[in-house]
């Protein structure tokens, strides 16, 4: 208390005289400095500012509850994180090439991106899929697409993330029959199926079906997975979309965790037993420009999960109150202009994932602005992150900014603004609703006009483009996807169709049908359909007849 | 001319791609400039494009597209609407679209198309200088 | 081009023509005056059908609907969406398309979006030509959609055959609860949302109202239930409304509607000419200026300086309508 009183005066002391004094002569650069996501930045923090804190309840130990310092005892001491580079694009024996390059360079999980028609569920040779086959991704139509992709690449030696949502159950059970072809049982496959689709009618943007029968197909790959894929991560509830899409830190932090809560209770409500399915939930979250910001926001959003699973859901597992997260440097702030500068970004944000306790992370490529990254800027990112683990001794100490004035109180920060959208989307009726209603999208949209506003009026700096801003663009090489992938590809999905037997093919579409009609898990259906090769546009088509698609609430 | 003429913008997003910041960004900021603007959402075929276009008798469109599918569908929406004979609607783009494809695009008739980075003023300004009333 | 150029490609069912005809209805381009004269035979064959309610009870969602339903009937649609255009900038943004995307190819659906411009009432002043214009174009039925900005939208009773008034079970704090003075206009109640608990309620609470109203009614508006996002009751409304159209021209309200409305619509037409070609006259001219002055500075008072102004314009316009006529003989 006397030290408090002390600190007390001696900065009032320091406000008065000294600071005051400068400032008389040099005022500072701006009259109040904020985060990029609002929140107001002192000059100075000092212990008063956490005063309150409470070491073992606020803090705590890594690998304890409330994990805001680490989910694991021994975090990178023990493993780095993953190293994970998103990528995908032309057809399934281009990105097979690409992921065998990555691993070959030292990654050491894969990431798979696929093009839009697979995401939405169309096939390639379908009217809406023109001039999207193969562009933002790799393009699956059917199970022996999904073969080429994994050609040689062994099933029980990596993991793999898919970045898939309202069709993920279909990718999920072609991964299935991949590892089965290979010889490798399913309960040995390891990775994540993203499943988020929340955040796709929040962010993203490819839906498909409505939310009840959405939740149902997740709810049924939990259950299955549950029961037959100890390994595998049925779920990456993310945030990085809700935040590229204009959103604020704890706005990304409060979105993702109210769509957590959703799946939990929707689970929860399909009977399952929460300390069956929680540990295998995953979360993935950005990292954008303000360096204490996120580091701060990874260590809230830790700490407020554990919290609602112990406290609101009661799992009584401490596994299942931990949030193991996903990190990717933030596209959005990405810049065309001078793109050579995104290195320098990128490397400060992956620092800031690090320095929050990442289990994975995706460092972009530098030119993703202008289109799809070239293998020596994928590389090149790559390396930053190995850079960062090998050679700045970041990765040697856990949680090394923990007991900073400034991290600890931004952190509480950044957790009482995310319970307060908690509460308020709780008292909508839930994550559900609120996003029928519009809701958190109106939010994010106004938050993102109000940053543009910012940049365009100089208040907000991005390097090349408001502030030492260049004439003419510098060029540079970048990554063309065939335009022929698109017929090709027709051309295959087409073969597929004629060349396949019939029976079996037809079989599994009524099974699939009549699964979908009662109370049935979809997942073991969906596997036989793959078999049969069945193709992800025609799976989809069945669930579109009898469920209808998503239409999006006008938010303007 | 009444002065209560007003300029009609369709703001659009073409493909597949969800990510409509950039589109509803700038439709409040065209908004805020005294425009009326149409926004149609996501998924839209060059045709739900040139159609709305015509029903709603706008003097621009604007077409934001991420997917990387610009070159097979923004040309499309140009053709459209010169085939309905509304070839007196300015036609902009935005979004990832590397250099190396804009010439093209202004040969298939897009007017301007603006990259990340551009400020919403330019846009603005942009259209009140070229929109045809 | 002017509107006169238009009523041809209209007349013919070209949208580029409606389309285009109702953007100078709506810049109130003077061609207009002639072109909708030009067209006022051709109407009075659509069922005008409002719709109006609360920010988030789903209007634009049940209009989408109700034009499948129609479509499936083989009726044409015509819709015009209503939405308030900002007061400090006048610019607007109207996003009720992006419910109706499942029309957008359909040449026999045509949409039309728009912003109030300042006009209250829940409707744009262009509003009512661009439904007579869509009825001279030919659909068989135009859906007026209003603002539902919770102002009280009573104009849509001077323009629709049947008026539709939505509510939705109550939820949290964003949806408002309808206004008094809207439960009135309603033909037919929709509870829309019907899967939320207490749509039920809503519903009991609808006719324990209209149980307390003491006019004497030969139709009482039905409370029907919907859940537009899903399609639900969607088929029993549209007979609902088939019905009130029926009840209409049996009892021969129909008619007198048409009475009453081309009794407003003449009054609300002499009044805007008069206005305005009124104060063209006037603003600007040194005589009016110091007119104005003098009744700021007491040396004068309105209600005088109104009679004598509008005393010496109705001579000169009686002048200028009369060697106009002459003119138009010779």
């Amino acid at each position: 208390m006397a030290r408090e009183k002390d600190v007390e005066a001696g900065l009032k002391e320091w406000e008065e005289k000294t600071v005051s004094k400068t400032i008389a002569k040099y005022p500072e650069r701006s009259e109040k400095f904020e985060t990029i996501s609002g929140v107001g930045v002192n000059r100075l923090y000092t212990p008063l500012d956490t005063k309150d804190m409470d070491y073992r309840e606020s803090l705590g130990f890594p690998g304890d509850y409330p994990f805001t310092r680490g989910v694991q005892p021994t975090m990178y001491r023990g493993r780095l994180w993953t190293m994970r580079q998103y990528s995908g694009f032309g057809t399934a024996r281009e990105t097979n090439r690409r992921f065998r390059f990555l691993l070959d360079q030292g990654q050491t999980g894969l990431s798979v991106a696929f093009d839009l028609p697979t995401q939405i569920g169309y096939d390639s040779d379908h009217p809406m899929a023109r001039g999207e086959v193969g562009k933002v991704g790799v393009a699956v139509d059917s199970l022996a697409d999904m073969e080429l992709l994994f050609d040689s690449i062994p099933l029980e030696k990596v993991s793999t993330s898919m970045t898939i949502n309202a069709p993920a159950a279909v990718l999920l059970a072609m991964y299935i029959a991949v590892g089965e072809k290979q010889g490798v049982p399913m309960a040995k496959l390891r990775g994540t199926v993203q499943n988020d689709i929340l955040k796709e009618y929040i962010a993203r943007g490819t839906y498909i079906f409505p939310p009840k029968p959405s939740m149902r197909l997740i709810t049924d790959t939990f259950r299955f997975c549950s029961d037959n894929m100890p390994q595998w991560n049925t779920i990456s509830i993310s945030g990085y979309h809700i935040r590229e899409a204009g959103s604020t830190a704890a706005q990304e932090v409060a979105f993702t965790l109210a769509n957590g809560i959703a799946y939990v209770e929707a689970a929860v409500n399909a009977h399952l037993d929460i300390d069956s399915f929680a540990s295998r939930l995953s979360f993935f979250f950005g990292s954008h420009s303000d360096f204490f910001e996120e580091v701060a926001k990874f260590r809230a959003a830790r700490r407020l999960w554990a919290h609602i699973m112990r406290d609101r859901f009661k799992a009584h597992d401490p596994e299942s109150w931990k949030m193991r997260f996903h990190t990717q440097t933030a596209g959005c702030t990405l810049t065309a202009q001078q793109p050579d500068n995104n290195v320098v970004r990128v490397t400060l944000q992956a620092l800031q994932a690090v320095l929050g306790g990442t289990q994975s992370l995706h460092t972009n490529s530098r030119d993703e602005a202008l289109s799809l990254p070239t293998e020596q800027s994928v590389q090149i990112a790559l390396r930053t992150q190995q850079i960062i683990a090998y050679e700045t001794g970041v990765a040697d100490t856990i949680d090394p900014l923990a007991g900073s004035y400034y991290i600890e109180s931004l952190t509480d920060e950044i957790e009482r603004k995310a319970r307060e959208y908690i509460n308020k989307i709780d008292g909508m009726g839930g994550a559900v609703t609120a996003i029928e209603a519009g809701y958190p999208q109106r939010e994010i949209h106004d938050s993102a006009f109000e940053f543009q506003r910012k940049v365009d009026a100089q208040k907000r700096v991005v390097i090349g483009v408001n502030m030492f801003a260049e004439k003419g663009r510098q060029k540079l090489e970048y990554l063309k996807v065939n335009p022929e992938v698109e017929k090709e590809q027709a051309a295959v999905v087409k073969r597929l169709r004629e060349k396949r037997s019939p029976g079996p093919w037809r079989d599994s579409m009524k099974g699939l049908k009549t699964a979908a009609q009662s109370n049935t898990n979809l997942m073991p259906a969906i596997i036989t359909a793959v078999k049969a090769q069945a193709t992800v546009g025609e799976i989809c088509d069945v669930f579109r007849q009898l469920w209808g698609e998503y239409k999006a609430p006008d938010i303007m | 001319m009444s002065s209560s003429k007003k300029i009609r913008v369709l703001v659009a997003k073409p493909g597949l791609d969800g990510h409509d910041r950039g589109a509803k960004v700038v439709a409040r900021a065209l908004r805020d400039a005294g425009m009326e603007v149409i926004y149609t959402g996501l998924r839209q075929t060059p045709e739900m494009i040139a159609e709305a276009a015509i029903q709603e008798a706008v003097h621009v469109v604007g077409l934001s597209i991420l997917s990387g599918a610009h070159n097979a569908l923004l040309p499309k929406v140009t053709e459209l609407l010169r085939k309905e004979g509304a070839d007196d609607v300015l036609v902009i783009a935005g979004g990832i679209i590397p250099e190396d494809d804009v010439p093209g695009l202004k040969a298939a008739g897009i007017a301007e198309v603006f990259g990340p980075g551009t400020p919403l003023s330019d846009i603005v300004d942009y259209i009140k200088a070229h929109v045809k009333l | 081009m002017a509107a006169t150029e238009l009523v041809e490609g209209v007349l013919q069912g070209d949208r580029r023509s409606l389309a285009r005809l109702i953007s100078l209805i709506e810049n109130e381009d003077p061609s207009v005056g002639y072109a909708l004269s030009q067209l006022y035979r051709h109407t009075g064959r659509a069922h005008i059908v409002g719709v109006t309610g609360p920010p988030g009870s789903g209007k634009s969602t049940l209009v989408d609907r109700l034009t499948t339903e129609y479509r499936r009937r083989n009726k044409t649609v015509g819709i015009v969406c209503v939405d308030p255009s900002s007061p400090f900038t006048g610019g607007a943004l109207l996003g009720d398309r992006i419910r109706m995307q499942g029309h957008a190819l359909d040449k026999d659906v045509f949409v039309r979006s728009m912003g109030t411009r300042g006009h209250l009432g829940g409707l744009a002043r262009a509003t009512s030509d661009t439904v007579r214009a869509m009825d001279a174009f030919g659909k068989d039925i135009v859906v007026v959609e209003t603002v539902g900005a919770g102002q009280s939208e009573v104009e849509v009773i001077d323009l629709a055959h049947t008026i539709l008034v939505i509510d939705v079970p109550a939820a949290g704090d964003d949806i408002q609860a309808i206004k008094a003075g809207i439960m009135e206009i309603a033909d037919i109640f929709v509870v829309n949302k019907s899967d939320l608990p207490g749509a039920d309620k809503k519903a009991a609470e609808i006719n324990a109202m209209l149980d307390t109203d003491p006019r004497e009614r030969a139709w009482r508006p039905p409370v029907m239930m919907t859940n537009a996002r899903g399609g639900e009751g969607i088929a029993a409304l549209v007979d609902k409304i088939v019905e009130h159209r029926k009840y209409l021209e049996d009892s021969g309200l129909l008619a007198q509607k048409g009475l009453q409305r081309s009794r407003d619509e003449l009054r609300t037409i002499m009044s805007y000419k008069l206005t305005r070609e009124l104060m063209e006259k006037l603003e600007g001219r040194p005589e009016y200026e110091q007119a104005l002055r003098k009744i700021a500075e007491r040396d004068d008072d309105p209600y005088s300086v109104a009679e004598r102004l509008i005393a010496e314009f109705l001579v000169d316009y009686g002048r200028s309508v009369k060697e106009n006529g002459e003119r138009k003989r010779r």
